[in-house]
């Protein structure tokens, strides 16, 4: 009746899995209550959980995201102090559960942070700054998110009902077969990838038609702003990209569930193959997370120096050889394999040349700086700590790209400290620097400033202390994924990284801080106008929030920085001669469904509960069904409606102090 | 005659022409195979040929891609993604025949392509 | 120079250029996902040409294949490509009910190379090569599983669209939907190709 699901499957094997268990359970009910208690059920389902705003969108992935931080760096925190703590002893965690944690903390970081967060930017942003109302397709973007969603929804009920896999983010068989991982983490896994993968692919469509046909008349494809460039160059990677993580994961789990042979121990099967599928996806997914990085970084150092980016055609042609190069260096993860010296001379000559694009990029942005009126706001710090940090990770990675060294350094925690010297300087400083830029954008009001740059230090510096020990401790030998410390002489260095990780948890804290802070001062913090760090692209056209229409009227593009060109000629405040009526799409609660009946599905699958995996699929389908038949429901927004939107905004505007004249 | 959503023109003709070549595209690798009149390397080869033309035929007479402007936004995102296949595949053949060679895995047998 | 001349955007689109502008963006965006699915598809093809030889201790492919049966079906799929092209031409004609007799007749062509596709797998699993007895017959029941779950999905969307274009008669978007499926159908026609040349013609020589 229950498939594999028996009581068992409670944590009750550990007091501290148990405890995570108690706090995901009382935080997820003491929502729902809060939530009844406020009576904001009504408000939610049809302002935020069945909009197809594509701004709201946007909002909701950036909020999974940062609450998965909190869940991803619990994982790690506890890491780190079980490292500390545990030389000669077996420290609170025991290996089994110390492999859980590892592996749910890389898959939540990749797949349920990093991944929802540049999601979420592209989401608000993106549309905006090519002066398009809406993406290409809304309701599939809404599908995007709840699919997301669901896949996190399915790691944290791991925490709760069964285990999570103990196989490493990467799942490698044979390992994470059967034979050797019985229980339902791996399963957790694959279904989590599987259906949060469908949600990404679905956004890289639905950006990539959005760029290619909804920009604004007259902007050119070399006039759209980096950040554009780059969410396109990403929905290009993503779109190539994840068909072979869909087929790592789909045929892993006909091994699992069907006794296949593609990667088992013997009859056939072949490890390498998963392996060689794995990093075909998992090198390109590594650019998919920094590319928007860097387009935030352009964005936040052209309007905080004051000047045009410099070199902007370099910093498209870059951002493209990226995306090329991306594809085609994946054997890199994989040099100590068994393949012969052609092919890791081969990969191991073509993956360093990634530094040449990225390293243009960086003076760009050093040359934009370059005689400008630099303004150290919190979004600058983020991204000059980028810029000095991620350069020394770059070095380590060119170094382990000459194969005989990552002979000595593969699988050490050198490589810890490089992929986080790339994810956390790299891509995560980059979501923070947008977070910060963006936010008065997306809500009307700024965040604080002083506990902002409280945040920034606490994080810069709980990075240094982290992981520079680690490549320390690399470089002494140290394996990676230790459960306990087997030399004295790697303490001080462990320890060290303990201090480094109480940083960043002050960084989270302050993060968490500046926002309850600014929520509370949001009156004084209020921005009038859309354009509250006088930027020079799209998106500060409009108001602050947007109506949800974004532009009451399609502007017309002449050249880079469309925005700065229309303030510099006197045409950004005016009023337009005429309004026309604007149809935007309603709201629809089939894709929350979807989301929801794909988690049943997803779940029932991982505990073989055959009758209920019939229910979520045949709910998924009808869900869509649903909508098909409903498809093009739209709302007409008369002219008169726009124009008395737009006039309050003026008046706002107008009457703000400091408003431009 | 009219046009279709995706820029072709819609007869039936196309269709016919397109399916009687793809008919006898098909008739020539089973016929070989079936007859066996040649030795196994050249019929490989036939097999490879007609299945190429055959999918250049779907493409054109069902599919509606031609040389014309309208198509090219199409041809353009085909052949990108026809090169970087090649690449993902290509690369795998080379690395997965390396491995095989120098390991043991699946069989012992040395993959002959 | 007025307010008017600067400020003022072109001219807003009418209903009729959004719709037309939406059906084509679908008809792009549907391309690309086509392009993602042919990624899929090429992946588990190198994955059968790399696990080509894992024949463990389980049969090989000469004996598995029957080059008639493959032929029937080659030739069902082709046909339902050729009906589902007349389909397209009524539509374009705004001829309702010709365009679904031949959905019909293709629906039907589909559904016999579907049933052909699952017997001839039953049978082998039946006689001992399943995709449980090594890593060449798991490639191989994937790559051809894969295609004909993708068949069976053109199936349904046929019924689902057959449905639509009763009850609501034609209209542009029905014919977009049609456009639509109509690629995603002659796509998967494309990849047997690729299947009777790469999978059952070699083994069968």
């Amino acid at each position: 009746m229950f498939g594999k699901l028996t009581i068992d499957a409670l944590p009750l094997y550990s007091d501290i899995a148990m405890g995570g268990a108690l706090i995901t359970v009382f935080g997820a009910f003491g929502l729902v209550v809060l939530i009844t208690w406020l009576g904001q059920w009504r408000y939610l389902w049809t302002e935020w959980l069945t909009s197809l705003d594509h701004k709201k969108i946007g909002i909701l992935y950036v909020m999974l995201a940062l609450l998965m931080l909190v869940r991803g760096f619990i994982d790690a925190m506890m890491m780190r102090t079980q490292q500390a703590v545990a030389l000669d002893s077996d420290g609170y965690l025991s290996p089994e559960h110390f492999d859980q944690i590892f592996t749910s903390h890389a898959t939540i970081m990749v797949f349920f942070v990093a991944m929802p967060f540049l999601v979420g930017l592209f989401n608000v942003v993106v549309p905006q700054q090519i002066g398009a109302r809406d993406v290409a397709f809304p309701f599939m973007n809404s599908v995007s998110l709840w699919l997301t969603a669901s896949g996190a929804a399915l790691v944290m009920t791991s925490l709760v009902i069964g285990n999570f896999s103990t196989a490493g983010w990467a799942a490698y068989p044979p390992y994470s077969e059967v034979q050797f991982s019985p229980s339902v983490g791996v399963d957790y896994w694959i279904w989590a990838i599987l259906v949060s993968s469908v949600g990404s692919m679905l956004t890289a469509i639905n950006f990539l038609v959005t760029i290619v046909k909804r920009r604004a008349p007259g902007m050119r494809l070399m006039m759209m702003p980096v950040f554009t460039w780059t969410a396109l160059c990403t929905s290009i990677l993503m779109v190539f990209a994840f068909p072979a993580l869909t087929v790592a994961a789909a045929l892993l789990g006909l091994d699992r569930y069907l006794g296949m042979h593609f990667f088992t121990d013997g009859d056939g099967g072949s490890a390498m193959t998963y392996i060689n599928l794995f990093w075909m996806w998992g090198h390109p997914a590594v650019y998919i997370l920094l590319l928007p990085a860097f387009g935030v970084h352009s964005e936040v150092v052209a309007t905080f120096s004051g000047k045009r980016l410099f070199g902007y055609e370099s910093l498209v042609y870059a951002t493209a050889i990226i995306t090329v190069l991306s594809l085609i260096v994946w054997l890199h993860h994989f040099f100590s394999m068994g393949g012969s010296s052609d092919v890791n001379a081969f990969f191991g000559r073509v993956a360093p040349l990634v530094a040449a694009p990225s390293g243009v990029m960086i003076f760009d942005w050093l040359f934009t700086m370059y005689r400008g009126r630099v303004q150290f706001s919190v979004p600058m710090l983020f991204t000059l700590g980028f810029i000095v940090t991620f350069v020394i990770g770059g070095m380590t990675g060119v170094l382990l790209a000459v194969a005989p060294v990552d002979y000595l350094m593969h699988n050490t925690t050198f490589l810890v400290a490089h992929f986080h010297n790339m994810m956390i300087p790299g891509a995560l400083f980059g979501y923070f620097a947008g977070y910060q830029y963006w936010f008065p954008k997306a809500f009307g009001f700024r965040l604080q400033e002083k506990w902002g740059r409280r945040a920034f230090w606490a994080w810069i510096v709980g990075f240094y202390l982290a992981f520079i020990p680690l490549y320390i401790l690399g470089f002494m030998g140290m394996p990676v994924r230790l459960e306990r410390s087997y030399l004295a002489g790697w303490q001080p260095y462990l320890i060290v990284a303990e201090f480094g990780a109480l940083s960043i948890l002050c960084g989270i804290i302050f993060l968490a801080v500046q926002l309850a802070v600014s929520i509370r001062d949001r009156a004084t913090l209020a921005v009038s106008t859309g354009d509250p760090w006088n930027g020079r692209t799209l998106e500060w056209a409009t108001a602050s929030p947007p109506a949800a229409y974004n532009f009451a009227v399609v502007p017309h593009v002449r050249g880079i920085d469309a925005w700065w060109e229309m303030k510099q000629a006197g045409t950004a405040g005016h009023r337009p001669a005429r309004f026309h009526d604007i149809i935007m799409p309603d709201n629809s609660s089939a894709g929350v469904i979807l989301g929801a009946m794909s988690f049943v599905f997803a779940f029932a699958m991982v505990w073989q509960i055959w009758w209920l995996t019939a229910v979520g699929g045949f709910g998924m389908f009808a869900a869509v069904l649903w909508q098909t038949f409903r498809d093009h429901a739209g709302h007409r927004i008369l002219a008169s409606e726009v124009e008395a939107i737009q006039n309050g905004r003026t008046m706002a505007a107008a009457l703000a102090p400091g408003a431009p004249t | 005659m009219s046009t279709s959503p995706h820029g072709g023109e819609v007869t039936i003709k196309r269709y016919l022409v397109g399916g009687v070549l793809a008919f006898v595209l098909t008739a020539i690798p089973f016929g070989l195979v079936a007859a066996r009149t040649l030795r196994p390397t050249p019929i490989f080869v036939v097999i490879g040929l007609t299945a190429v033309t055959q999918v250049l035929v779907h493409l054109r007479y069902f599919l509606h891609l031609d040389l014309k402007p309208l198509s090219q936004n199409k041809l353009i995102a085909l052949c990108f993604a026809a090169v970087v296949l090649l690449v993902l595949l290509g690369g795998t053949l080379w690395i997965m025949f390396d491995l095989n060679y120098r390991t043991d895995v699946g069989g012992g047998e040395v993959m002959r392509l | 120079m007025t307010d008017a001349v600067i400020t003022a955007g072109p001219r807003e689109q009418t209903g009729a250029e959004e719709a037309e502008r939406a059906i084509d963006e679908k008809v792009y965006g549907f391309w690309i996902y086509l392009t993602s699915d042919a990624i899929i598809f090429a992946l588990l093809f190198v994955i059968f040409l790399v696990m080509s030889r894992n024949t463990g201790d389980g049969p090989g492919g000469p004996m598995l294949f029957r080059l008639p049966h493959t032929f029937v079906a080659t030739m069902l799929l082709l046909a339902s490509s050729m009906t589902f092209g007349f389909a397209s031409v009524a539509i374009a004609a705004g001829q309702r009910w010709v365009t679904l007799a031949w959905l019909g007749v293709t629906f039907l062509l589909g559904l016999g190379f579907l049933a052909m596709q699952i017997s001839e797998l039953y049978g082998m699993a039946v006689a001992g090569a399943g995709p449980w007895r090594s890593g060449f017959l798991s490639a191989l029941f994937t790559l051809v599983g894969t295609l004909g779950t993708h068949v069976s999905v053109g199936l349904v969307w046929i019924v689902v669209l057959g449905c639509e274009l009763a009850l609501r008669g034609l209209n542009p978007f029905v014919a977009s939907r049609l456009c639509r499926l109509g690629l995603f159908w002659h796509f998967l026609d494309i990849v047997w190709v690729g299947i009777f040349s790469i999978v059952y013609l070699p083994r069968i020589l």
